[in-house]
């Protein structure tokens, strides 16, 4: 009987380590915001919402506001989608109805290689390379024959918003495109078979009954990649410009969030200065949670339709 | 008309496929690209001196990385340390007795914090590690990577281990042996490789951070061993160095670069095929 005991005991206290540890992470979200909300205090009495709407970015005359950076960071992001999404959907949909399935998995192994590359390699390889690509060639071009409209105004410098939004567009291609394929691949054999049988061509299969099928999971893959690009940081501040802006312009420098911090943090001398720059993490801290655990949701609503379905 | 209509149908399905091919061929292009720039511009700067010399001032010829090849190495087990064993503990959690609101809630919570920002991390680790130690030092840059670590190594646990067949399980309990041994011996030790796998898949992840060490681990020129000093990192350096103006240091950058990018494909390799073959 005392062995008995023992033995619960000791099952009881291990499962209730394994919960403790449990809770200690779902508290460390709240205590990261909770954390990051002390740390932004001073910054948030000097200044309160005006903050947000603040265009001044003035560490000499001790004037801080986030405009510049907040545009800047969903204006990359949304660029960024803009040149991944089509790509990524394409990726997703050879991967799940092109390619022969010998070359199905070499090629997704591949793509999903690009994920692991280091965002620092990625700002190195923009910075040497790509930079003067888009200085010399790419955006002379642009500033030629669309020079008329005011995305395209403007000296090509090679760094800027144009060429940040084509490097967070490389790096979350295979965020978008891993899911994608997953949830195309998800799609009931039934379902294609009715589309096909009714007279649909292939590609009308695709995209007007598989991808609508899934639409919820590529939502949420979307999300997931806007949220990466939105708090893509190494890659971006080396290629961005650092430059507040509030500029239309895709050849203009830019500043992102992530990217002001990366790069003023340790040079911030005073605790305004630190606590304004905290205040900007605790922004992008509320967006990217936010949209994560949007998708999050889009994705395992999706997986439990599918259950049922089953 | 009817022909016609059947015509531009079987054109658009044609073009989009063709897209979606180039779509793809980006993709493959756009990694062999990079990978094939970094080789051919990394490949002068690796030698001998690189793996075992002190970095030397601008201007100097010849020095190394040595500090910073140490210094992401001490970081990487350091995070690993914090992180590995509550990371596998919260899996089986997870697996093993999480049912209802509380588990779902942790499982949502966990996997939404992988997309929190690294830098974000950076300045949580700062605010909670450099500034009650008054500086920067090694421990907070593990720390910060730690917590990116984390629930990567939670999610790969909870899923390998619901994989270990219940009958595993029951067996073990039936022969008397208690519930928390089954779980250590028995079903932790049958799903071993697939967690091993997901351990190197998040030691890659965050072996190429910058962000959230340009705060809290700093850097450091020479070599550091204490936990509470700053130390210097291979991708902190890489971005030191290529933010210079110095023609030396982007060659060193590139090197550097090389290096880093070849442990963290290789590392991701090894774990991705061990994960198929099993």
């Amino acid at each position: 009987m005392q062995k008995h005991n023992i033995k619960l005991n000791k099952d009881h206290a291990f499962r209730g380590l394994t919960a403790l540890l449990s809770l200690i992470l779902l508290l460390l979200s709240i205590g990261i915001l909770f954390k990051l909300i002390i740390s932004s205090n001073l910054s948030f009495n000097a200044f309160g919402f005006k903050f947000l709407l603040s265009k001044d970015w003035d560490p000499v005359q001790k004037l801080f506001g986030a405009l510049p950076f907040m545009w800047g960071t969903f204006f990359s992001a949304t660029l960024a989608l803009i040149f991944a999404l089509p790509i990524s959907i394409g990726i997703a949909i050879f991967l799940s109805e092109l390619a022969p399935i010998w070359m199905r998995q070499p090629v997704s192994f591949i793509i999903e290689l690009l994920a692991a590359i280091p965002s620092v390699v990625y700002g190195l390889w923009g910075l040497f390379v790509l930079v003067p690509v888009m200085q010399h060639w790419v955006e002379p071009v642009l500033a030629k024959y669309l020079g008329f409209l005011p995305l395209f105004k403007g000296y090509p410098l090679g760094v800027g918003m144009l060429t940040g939004g084509i490097i967070i567009a490389i790096m979350i291609i295979p965020t978008i495109s891993s899911i994608s394929r997953e949830i195309l691949a998800a799609v009931p054999e039934n379902q294609k078979e009715a589309a096909l049988a009714i007279g649909m061509t292939r590609w009308e299969t695709i995209w007007k009954v598989m991808l609508p099928y899934g639409r919820s999971g590529i939502v949420g893959a979307i999300l997931l990649g806007y949220g990466r690009a939105l708090g893509e940081t190494m890659a971006v501040t080396m290629v961005i410009g650092n430059t507040p802006s509030l500029s239309l312009s895709l050849f203009a420098p830019a500043y992102t969030i992530a990217s002001v911090i990366a790069n003023e943090f340790t040079e911030a001398t005073y605790k305004l200065y630190i606590s304004s720059l905290i205040e900007l993490s605790l922004i992008l801290f509320v967006i990217t949670f936010t949209l994560n655990a949007l998708a999050r949701f889009l994705l395992w609503r999706m997986k439990r339709f599918e259950e049922v379905k089953v | 008309m009817k022909n016609l209509k059947y015509t531009r149908r079987k054109l658009t399905q044609k073009v989009m496929f063709f897209l979606s091919v180039v779509s793809a061929f980006i993709g493959i292009a756009m990694l062999f690209l990079i990978l094939g720039y970094i080789i051919y511009k990394g490949g002068h700067g690796i030698n001998l001196d690189f793996f075992t010399k002190l970095p030397t001032p601008v201007g100097v010829p010849g020095g190394g990385m040595v500090n910073a090849l140490i210094g992401s190495t001490y970081l990487i087990g350091l995070a690993s340390l914090l992180s590995i064993p509550v990371g596998i503990l919260i899996g089986v959690y997870l697996s093993e007795f999480g049912r209802g609101a509380f588990a779902s809630a942790v499982r949502f919570v966990s996997e939404t914090l992988t997309g929190v920002p690294s830098i974000v991390m950076g300045i949580f680790a700062y605010s909670i590690v450099v500034i009650p130690m008054g500086r920067f030092s090694a421990l907070a840059g593990a720390f910060a990577l730690s917590l990116l670590m984390l629930p990567i190594i939670v999610k790969s646990t909870e899923e390998l281990l619901k994989m270990v067949p219940n009958d595993l399980r029951e067996a073990s309990l039936a022969l008397g042996i208690p519930r928390w041994k089954t779980i250590l011996k028995v079903v932790l030790s049958t799903a071993k490789s697939g967690v091993i796998t997901g351990i190197m898949l998040a030691i890659a992840r965050v072996g190429g951070e910058a962000a959230p060490l340009l705060f809290t681990a700093f850097g450091n020129s020479f070599m550091n061993w204490r936990p509470d000093q700053p130390i210097a990192s291979l991708p902190v350096q890489i971005y030191v160095y290529a933010s210079s103006p110095y023609e030396d240091w982007h060659q060193k950058a590139w090197a550097a670069a090389l290096v880093l990018m070849g442990i963290v494909l290789i590392t991701n390799i090894i774990a991705r095929v061990y994960a198929r073959k099993k």
